[in-house]
């Protein structure tokens, strides 16, 4: 009797036990969810748009680190703009940095490899995005959507969502296209998987980003009518303003008429320059939705990052320099400029050309890693237009990058007119320069009458507008200035007076570790 | 699982207890000695052969008990000593126990059950608490630290309770854990961290273990098949003895001090560096005082250690019990660090229906309170300029002196080591409680066939608060802290097995037949908080809520053990294992099988050798075995999981923030990494058990080995991923040796020495083999962002350091930036690195020792790595003077090293130079202890006097302040202090 009680109660227990088990053998995510949870609903949708954009501005999911959307590298420099800035300006005469984070000092030494973690990084930062993008895309195709009971506005809405994802990797696409030619491709239809995908040269990459930005043109928001930070109809008229613009370095066969008619559709969008250049780059520069085009957005509470405008302010300030009116804390004494930008303006003050904005030191680099050799440069500022930081302030600024500018509109259209484009004339141009220029001078001291308007003034004109916004390297490649020894500034390839590079330098390499693991990859070459 | 429920079944088991009286017809006496020196035997087991009932011996060896007429004979039993038979006779009964030197009838735990050392056919190792390392063991894996061979414990600093890394036969994962497997009491416990807590395991208090098993192949760990890969440890917590209740109490007080200190300049050699080699603004810079930062972060650490327990037998209930109470005091030798801990431990082992069945019911519960230093001091201390005083003269950032930009304290400067130290209050509160019931049940109509069910479960509940005021200078610029945190890990096991033994006599066959199932569950939780300054008001908001992490494993084994003729003896394993970490349910890539084979050849038993006056015992033994490995991190690696941004790390559309949606990165085909292990060893017992030991040749392989590798951009939503790709080989000799040196009536000397040679070797890292693949680096150095001194390649050792060579003038001075360009492209870049030494070492000794003279015993335990080699982060970070020079405006110093070197530079590859990469071989005397026994004092009462000293000196070239760290590179660590201990037994 007894051992029979015994055996029973063996037996339930084992019983209880065994029920439990099986709850905790079909084990779920609590928290996080599965696709069909977040694509129920346009918020959802929205939600992996605000990623799509966010994978551009952010690192990772956790502000300001901790969940990093790219491995391999640091996660704090594992942003797309910082990457981006390093690979256009730190390469050229508009930045030398002191740091010795691996690889960065090789952008202004220009003998970079296949290996540098930065470039590396933004190659994985860009394909990240894309297959980003292309999830989207996928998951916001019309059947999925009925197939989720998502109709009418509410499908219309997600159908101008999937337009601006074609258009962020058309951008991401276009930045893989110039800075490593060719790039493997990826798009809706690609499975998600291990088998490598194909490469795309860049003449297909840049056939591939004209037919995109041309086809979703229609379903893109109507100029200067979307949501603050989102794409419309004149962003992607402006990247394609861009891409024919260097179209002959793209794929041999230049397009300057394009271009001009492309930035004069941007211009006349209803656009109109900000009043003063220095509150271009300021914490409140949300305000300047006249002249910025798309954005990436930054918040010093709810969108934190270690990259982005926070480290072009903080790196920016180092040495003697006052923090505070940086609007920041204290500076991380990292980059400045070679006296070739400086020398650009009438005088170092600003007093005449209100766009020269350096914090003077010295002018000659002796020491890269020095701060104090090179001039500072202080357009970067973490204050409002009446100077005070704001409030909440605690690491992390909330300057917005502009991708696109007018300013930029003006001087494509100028320079494809100086090229030989017909669609566009001389006159015209004159005028969207010295707009530029009166509102850089306060008055028309500074403008220039058709004689001075050549293209080595777009040149420098576009460096005096446009430094340190991500535009230089390829600037210098369509003006032949960035691997010869015709152009040359301190430092450049490494050397103290500037000495020329072989031209292969013009595209970055195709990462070691890429093409390890993808057969169908050819390095560019030289590598 | 439901305890309420348990709780009810036991309650009933209760209620069927059979509560016999008997009679009771004499009283038998008596006195146990050791036969070596003729001490007492002290809590010796006296039980009725056959019977009821039973005691343990008092202080002084004697116990009286009473038996029913009919006893013939009583079994005397003690840890350490053969049992003893002797009959029932009229009067005092004088019995001398002989002591197992060679330990042959010791019991070797070897997962759901036991087996005699002799019949073991694995690499399977017991040491009981008679060979622990002696003195104030926070954290029991110290206990036999250096005791076993093939067993690597490298303690992770100086703070008290800090995690040790424990390798058994080098580890044998990259990607996965390398932490073995450890049961306490039938319960494997959670390895992961426990918030508020430095190390999971100091939540047990060693004085309440008994004994550690470590099995170190895959046969002998196979029955723990899933997660056996890196060894397995099974800890043994003290039982209730039968006898009366005997008290014993321990105490002990120890003093740390700091053994040694980083060599950087004093103030007066610093002042002249600067003053030779700074400008004008630089000079300066410089103070007046004379202050040595490590003195100041410094101090001698008190600790104290008390023990309670109680153990006997409530003879009503034929229920033997153990009940412990433990209190510990630890002070850092780092200013504000302590560490107190409170624990409680009950053993209860009745036995019911005529010992049929037997419950063993363990409970422990710890209980501590931390306060965490701010160990950014320790660098800082190295770094701060000794010319600053530690105290302004004012009162801002706490009165502390800072490095100033404006009034503001610069960001980029080091902190006042001082200041970040007592204006941080980092304080944390963890309960921790293993437990399990376990019913053994030999049925009544087939005694051979044994029923075993175990119930266990492991709770840690941590949680802690960081204060920082706005005034300190630490996080001066966000206005302080003031932020909590909390962690829940939850972990239930059952186990269920039978277990059928018999005899066949008449073919000379023994089977041991054991079948079974396991289900564990994991379980960690959090909660978000937000981030806020000191004031309360938040710098962040509270995030989202985190997945919580659980995975469950469901086991199905069988093991068969057959002997015959008592010589040859073979074992084989098989284990199905289910990890919820890969795949759904249903999925059948959940599921992996493991089997092992091994055999084992008793050659003293032979003809030849069974009267052998030399030889005691020899036998030879082989295995092979497969094991499994799913300790990866996240919970759904296999599944495409969307996990939504935190509350800052938000993007911004119109005025509006959202919350990011992001898909991760999976792998649908992830499923168990393997390891096949081969294991050839012989052990030896020779000359009355004078010389005993083993050696043994082990080889890993370790296959579809999980590994964090690149994978091609644009196919997943990350560009790497944990997948099974590599492979790695381990191989390796170990020889263990114990020896009795001298052996007479008053002194006995115990030597024993223990060496492992280890290699290992990847294989395979990538799904391709690709000749031009790099390999995974990692390792992060301080200097720079993101710089990496370590590399994992195919056909190297794991942790190869990933250097540029230095080159050197003709006298031996390394030349600044000066590097030998190895691809001879003209140019000095990453491609210029090579692989040089490893972190690895080559060989692991220990040699323990035990004199015993009379009341008198003393012994040490000395322990030491050969081959390994360290990055010097500290060396490479403080030997240049541009880091002295800071160019943000403030000074820091530097090693007296900066003088031979001359550095001036701070470039990259100067960092990641070969230059500081040093031999860390090391021996270091790890333990030297002393004891006297007093005997009796007052009435009943045995008194024991101890002393120690712990990490006494240690012997190596390596010119940091402790070569051994885990991961090979120095940063900073926190010293480990050499410690005095003074320690009083009383047993009662």
């Amino acid at each position: 009797m007894k051992r029979l009680t015994i055996q029973m109660m063996t037996l339930a227990l084992l019983l209880v036990l065994g029920l439990a088990s099986c709850k905790k053998w079909d084990i779920k995510p609590e928290v996080d969810v599965t696709s069909e949870t977040v694509y129920s609903s346009v918020t959802g949708y929205k939600q992996v748009l605000a990623k799509v954009y966010g994978s551009f501005a952010l690192t990772g999911n956790a502000g300001p680190d901790g969940q990093g959307d790219v491995q391999g590298i640091d996660e704090g420099t594992s942003d797309f703009l910082r990457l981006f800035w390093k690979a256009q300006v730190l390469s050229t005469d508009e930045a030398v940095v002191g740091w010795g984070d691996p690889g960065i000092r090789d952008f202004h030494n220009m003998n970079w490899t296949v290996t540098n973690p930065m470039l590396t990084g933004l190659y994985y930062r860009l394909a990240y995005s894309i297959t980003l993008s292309n999830e989207f895309i996928r998951e916001s195709a019309p059947d999925r959507l009925s197939r989720r009971g998502i109709t009418g506005n509410d499908a219309a809405t997600v159908a101008t969502f999937r337009a601006e994802a074609r258009f962020m990797r058309a951008y991401a696409y276009w930045a893989a296209m110039d800075l490593y030619g060719s790039f493997p491709f990826t798009d809706e239809n690609t499975p998600l998987g291990s088998t490598p995908p194909p490469m795309r040269t860049r003449a297909q990459l840049y056939a591939f980003i004209e037919a995109e930005l041309k086809a979703i043109e229609p379903a893109l928001a109507n100029a200067r009518t979307n949501e603050y930070g989102r794409a419309d109809k004149a962003a992607a008229w402006a990247l394609l303003a861009r891409i024919y613009l260097n179209a002959g370095v793209y794929t041999g066969t230049p397009n300057f008429n394009e271009a001009a008619t492309q930035a004069r559709r941007v211009i006349d969008a209803g656009y109109s320059l900000i009043g003063d250049y220095r509150h271009l780059m300021l914490a409140d520069n949300n305000l300047n939705t006249s002249e910025f085009i798309l954005t990436l957005n930054y918040d010093g509470e709810r969108t934190r990052n270690w990259g982005g405008t926070t480290f072009l302010t903080h790196a920016s300030v180092g040495g003697a320099m006052n923090a505070s009116l940086s609007g920041i804390n204290g500076g991380w004494g990292g980059i400045r400029t070679t006296r070739r930008i400086p020398e650009l303006f009438p005088d170092f003050t600003g007093a005449a050309d209100r766009r020269a904005q350096f914090f003077q030191q010295n002018l000659d680099i002796n020491n890269i890693a020095e701060f104090g050799d090179g001039f500072a440069i202080t357009k970067y500022r973490n204050v409002n237009r009446a100077g005070v930081r704001p409030a909440n302030f605690v690491n992390w600024v909330d300057i917005d990058f502009p991708i696109f500018r007018l300013a930029e509109m003006h001087l494509i259209y100028a320079e494809a007119v100086l090229r030989g484009a017909t669609t566009g004339t001389s006159a015209q141009a004159l005028t969207y320069m010295n707009a530029l220029r009166q509102r850089a001078y306060g008055n028309t001291n500074g403008n220039i009458g058709p004689s001075q308007l050549n293209l080595d003034f777009i040149i420098d004109e576009r460096a005096r507008e446009l430094y340190w916004e991500g535009h230089r390297r390829t600037d210098l490649i369509r003006f032949n200035r960035f691997t010869e020894s015709t152009y040359l500034w301190p430092w450049k390839g490494g050397v103290p007076s500037g000495t020329g590079v072989p031209a292969f330098r013009r595209l970055y390499p195709i990462p070691s570790s890429d093409l390890t693991t993808n057969p169908n990859l050819v390095q560019n070459p030289g590598y | 699982m439901n305890f309420k429920r348990l709780l009810g079944a036991l309650t009933a088991v209760m209620l069927f207890l059979v509560t016999t009286v008997f009679a009771q017809d004499k009283v038998v006496t008596g006195k146990v000695t050791s036969s070596k020196d003729g001490s007492p035997v002290i809590g010796a087991s006296v039980t009725v052969k056959g019977g009821k009932g039973g005691t343990a011996t008092g202080p002084d060896g004697s116990f009286s008990l009473r038996v029913p007429a009919t006893a013939t004979t009583l079994v005397i039993t003690s840890v350490g000593y053969e049992s003893k038979e002797v009959p029932v006779g009229a009067g005092s009964l004088d019995i001398e126990l002989k002591e197992t030197n060679a330990a042959l009838s010791e019991v070797v735990v070897i997962g759901y059950g036991t087996q005699r050392k002799k019949d073991v056919t694995g690499a399977a190792v017991s040491i009981t608490s008679k060979d622990f390392v002696k003195g104030p063991i926070v954290s029991p894996e110290q206990l036999i630290n250096g005791k076993v061979a093939g067993v690597q414990i490298t303690p992770g600093g100086g703070a008290p309770g800090s995690r040790s890394r424990i390798l058994i036969r080098g580890g044998s994962s990259l990607a996965a854990s390398n932490n073995p497997l450890i049961v306490i009491d039938g319960v494997p416990v959670d390895e992961s961290d426990i918030a508020g807590s430095a190390n999971p395991l100091s939540l047990i208090n060693p004085n309440d273990i008994e004994s550690f098993n470590v099995l170190k192949d895959a046969s002998a760990a196979a029955i723990y098949g899933s997660r056996a890969s890196n060894g397995v440890i099974i800890i043994t917590t003290k039982k209730g003895k039968s006898g009366k209740p005997q008290f014993s109490f321990s105490t002990q007080l120890a003093a740390s001090v700091v053994a040694n200190k980083v060599d950087v300049m004093s103030a007066d050699d610093f002042r002249s560096f600067v003053r030779q080699n700074g400008n004008a603004n630089q000079i300066a810079l410089l103070g007046n005082a004379n202050t040595d930062w490590q003195d100041e972060i410094y101090r001698t650490a008190i600790m104290t250690d008390n023990n309670l327990s109680v153990s006997g037998s409530l003879k009503s209930l034929n229920m033997p019990y153990r009940i412990s109470l433990g209190y510990l005091n630890q002070d850092g030798v780092l200013k504000t660090d302590n560490l107190q801990r409170t624990t409680l431990a009950v053993n209860l082992s009745p036995s019911f229906l005529n010992n049929h069945l037997k419950v063993n019911l363990n409970l422990k519960g710890a209980m501590t309170n931390t306060r965490f230093a701010n160990q950014g001091a320790i660098g800082s201390a190295v770094a701060f300029d000794p010319t600053q005083p530690v105290l302004s003269g004012n009162n801002r950032f706490g009165g502390y002196r800072e490095w100033l930009l404006g009034n503001q304290p610069n960001q980029l400067s080091t902190r006042n080591p001082v200041g970040l130290l007592m204006l941080r209050d980092d304080r944390s509160e963890v309960m921790r409680s293993i437990g399990n019931i376990q019913f053994d049940y030999k049925f009544h109509f087939l005694p051979e066939l044994r029923a075993n069910l175990n119930l266990g479960y492991d709770l840690a509940r941590g949680k802690g608060t960081i204060f920082v005021p706005d005034s300190a200078a630490q996080d001066y610029q966000r206005g302080g802290v003031n932020n909590q945190y909390n962690r829940n890990n939850t972990n239930t096991v059952t186990d269920f097995y039978l277990n059928y033994t018999k005899n066949l006599r008449g073919i000379k066959s023994k089977i041991d037949l054991t079948a079974g199932y396991s289900f564990q569950h994991f379980r960690v939780q959090q909660d978000t908080f937000p981030d806020l300054r000191a004031n309360g008001t938040p710098v962040a908001f509270a995030g989202r809520l985190i997945e919580p992490g659980q995975n469950s494993l469901m086991s199905y084994w069988a093991r068969l053990i057959y002997t015959f003729n008592e010589k040859y003896i073979l074992t084989a394993t098989v284990r199905q294992d289910g990890s919820t970490r890969f795949g759904l349910k249903g999925d059948p890539a959940r599921w992996g099988t493991f089997p092992s084979l091994a055999a084992a050849w008793r050659i003293s038993e032979e003809d030849f050798l069974k009267n052998s006056k030399v030889v005691n015992d020899l036998k030879l033994r082989a295995a092979y075995g497969v094991n499994g490995n799913q300790a990866i991190f996240g919970s759904f690696p296999f599944l495409p999981i969307y996990a939504i941004s935190n509350a800052t790390a938000q993007y911004q559309f119109g005025n509006q923030f959202f919350q990011m949606f992001r898909p991760g990165a999976y792998d649908p085909n992830i499923k168990w990494e393997e390891l096949r292990s081969w294991n050839v060893g012989l052990d030896f017992s020779l000359y009355d058990n004078r010389i005993s030991g083993s050696v043994e040749y082990f080889f890993k392989q370790n296959v579809d080995l999980l590994n964090t590798i690149p994978i091609p951009a644009g196919t997943n939503f990350s560009n790497q991923l944990t997948t099974n790709v590599g492979q790695l080989d381990t191989r390796g000799f170990e020889f263990t040796l114990n020896t009795v040196p001298v052996k007479t009536k008053n002194v006995v000397w115990d030597l024993g020495f223990n060496l492992t040679f280890l290699g290992n070797e990847i294989k395979q890292l990538t799904r391709f083999t690709d000749p031009n693949f790099l390999g995974v680096q990692f390792g992060g150095v301080a200097g720079g962002t993101g710089n990496t001194a370590l590399i994992n390649t195919v056909g190297f050792r794991p942790n190869t350091f990933f250097v540029h060579r230095q080159v050197y003038d003709r006298n031996g001075r390394a030349i600044e930036n000066m590097f030998e360009d190895r691809n001879r492209d003209g140019i000095i870049n990453e491609r210029d690195r090579y692989r040089f030494r490893s972190a690895e070492p080559d060989a692991i000794v220990g040699i323990t020792s035990n004199v015993s003279w009379g009341k008198w015993s003393a012994g040490f335990v000395m322990r030491g790595l050969i081959g390994n080699y360290m990055f010097n982060n500290v060396a490479a970070s403080r030997s240049t003077s541009f880091t002295v020079f800071d160019p943000n405006g403030f000074l820091t110093n530097a090693l007296y090293n900066i003088r031979n070197t001359g550095f001036t530079t701070n470039n990259v590859e100067q960092l990641l130079s070969d230059y500081w990469i040093e031999n860390a071989s090391f021996l270091r005397m790890d333990n030297i202890n002393l004891a006297y026994n007093a005997g009796k004092v007052g009435k009943n009462m045995n008194l024991r006097i101890t002393a120690n000293v712990q990490n006494a000196f240690i012997i190596t070239k390596y010119s940091g302040i402790d070569p051994e760290i885990a991961g090979g590179i120095d940063n900073n660590l926190y010293p480990r202090p050499r410690m005095f201990v003074l320690g009083v037994n009383l047993d009662f």
